[in-house]
């Protein structure tokens, strides 16, 4: 059975429909990245899969008693509540002092345990946020552009510990990512998502979308070479969606 | 020894203490404050309900405080402008129930009971209800504390742990009513909010995770008690507003040693 399966989905807030009739399954094990513009619902449907927000059409059937390590986007701590590392590790489930040390360590910031949630630059928060998620020993993590604030080098580690998470737990990955290369070498499908999913697919074969090359930037020349060897194999036909219907290039 | 009426006061504000110590972290967590000033002001409208019906002040106070405390509730997951609307009620409930107050004459002159509270009248039945109210949401705030700071924390990171806001909202909502209905005799209905806040404030200012100051709020509302209740006897001046007095002076204390700390 799919970890996530989601038919249909059509969400709207404050009146403006943000996904349009989006289908996506999850299952045990994969790597799933989605890419999009800015403004094209990658966040929303994340937060759609998690039932935080409510569909106004379709539905979102979770696996019974899923686990879920989620890191958000953006993770605003009020001043007023004091928080140390240590025990945000703990919430909402008690963790204990051996297993709070070894996933800092694992996400590479062991000396924050002691310090306030406040303190922490961005670059650690995201890790610490990550450090909580895989606590939770999840059949699937679902990270907002987790590589945010990193450098180069951090975000080609993180992709490797992605992996690496994978291989030993199991858990499946849906991820929001903006990082092109990192993001072909570490996912086993990607899906192009703009209000509706215009393509999905393996690294390959969404690579060779025009949508993606509008977002990305390549050569013409390129584009034209990748796109033409796509419609060869005969695959993309299949899970190219009507972008004209919905006006964009 | 509870005859003593400096006793009956004494275990009244500490047992209130249980309760507000906690609950006031939550409402400074949450920015409930204006939140527990509505609730606590349509007491003042339970108690003129409780006359006019014969029923124990208790219970009207309680069921008037819940009805608001819900209906705040609604209102704020509706996304209303929250700080113009909490206003609105919390000032017309506390307008409202003076004017109903009003019109029953055994409580027009109780007045300033009601408003200020009356510590040193507390009875030993006064006592069973403050100390079983305060036990009451100590223990509900205990069973739900994990889900409600993770809810505090953020509604999201609780969603994807399977847990529901909105349901730790409601156990929120059900531990003020309790606490104000618990609450009026001892500090009356302007000074809830107070007795709320003010020592949570204070223990924000030391405290490094939740737990530590849920604690400190508690033992400094129950210190703030204690002290004030000399102060009154020693000044003669009222009780409530007497411990509210000391709290305040226990948060500036809190606030200059925060600063230094800092510096």
């Amino acid at each position: 059975m799919s970890l996530i399966d989601a038919k249909n989905l059509t969400v709207r807030l404050d009146g403006h429909e943000i996904l349009t009739n989006v289908s996506i399954r999850i299952e045990a094990g994969e790597i799933v990245t989605i890419l999009g513009p800015n403004g094209s619902g990658k966040s929303t449907l994340l937060r759609t899969l998690l039932r935080i927000l409510p569909v106004a059409e379709g539905e979102v059937t979770q696996a019974k008693n899923l686990r879920v390590g989620y890191v958000p986007q953006r993770l605003a701590v009020d001043r007023s509540m004091p928080m140390t590392v240590r025990r945000f590790l703990s919430l909402p489930l008690w963790v204990g002092d051996a297993d709070a040390a070894a996933a800092l360590r694992q996400v590479g910031v062991p000396e924050v345990t002691e310090q306030q949630l406040t303190e922490l630059s961005g670059g650690q928060f995201q890790r610490v946020l990550l450090a909580r998620a895989l606590l939770a020993r999840p059949q699937l993590l679902m990270l907002d552009e987790p590589t945010q604030g990193l450098d180069q080098p951090g975000k080609t580690a993180f992709y490797r510990l992605i992996k690496e998470i994978r291989r030993e737990t199991g858990a499946a990955v849906l991820m929001i990512s903006h990082d092109l290369h990192a993001v072909m070498a570490a996912s086993d499908r990607v899906i192009y998502l703009n209000g509706h999913i215009c393509c999905e697919g393996t690294p390959q074969i969404v690579s060779t979308a025009p949508e993606y090359h509008a977002l990305f930037g390549f050569g013409l020349q390129e584009t034209l070479a990748l796109y033409r060897h796509a419609h060869d194999n005969g695959h993309t036909e299949l899970v190219h969606h009507n972008h004209a219907e919905h006006g964009h290039a | 020894m509870l005859n003593d009426f400096l006793i009956r006061a004494s275990l009244a504000g500490v047992g209130l203490s249980l309760a507000t110590g906690s609950l006031g972290s939550f409402v400074v967590w949450r920015r409930m404050a204006y939140f527990g000033d509505a609730t606590a002001h349509a007491a003042i409208l339970g108690i003129a309900l409780a006359l006019a019906t014969d029923l124990p002040i208790g219970t009207g106070t309680l069921a008037v405080a819940l009805t608001m405390a819900v209906t705040v509730s609604t209102l704020a997951t509706r996304g209303w402008a929250m700080d113009i609307t909490l206003g609105v009620l919390a000032h017309s409930a506390l307008a409202i129930g003076l004017v109903a107050v009003s019109f029953i004459s055994e409580a027009r002159t109780d007045l300033q009971t009601y408003l200020f509270g009356d510590i040193l009248a507390v009875s030993q039945g006064d006592l069973g209800f403050i100390w079983g109210g305060a036990v009451l949401v100590l223990g509900l705030l205990v069973w739900r504390w994990q889900p409600l700071l993770t809810s505090t924390l953020n509604t999201d990171l609780a969603y994807a742990s399977g847990l529901n806001p909105n349901r730790e909202q409601l156990v929120l909502t059900l531990a003020l009513a309790t606490v104000v209905a618990v609450a009026l005799k001892v500090v009356g209905a302007l000074l809830i909010g107070a007795m709320l806040i003010i020592p949570a404030a204070a223990a924000r200012g030391v405290a490094r995770n939740p737990e530590g100051m849920a604690i400190l709020a508690t033992l400094i509302g129950a210190g703030a008690t204690l002290a004030g209740l000399q102060l009154s006897l020693w000044q003669n001046t009222p009780g409530g507003p007497s411990i509210i007095t000391v709290a305040t002076g226990f948060f500036v204390l809190s606030a200059s040693l925060g600063k230094m700390r800092r510096r």
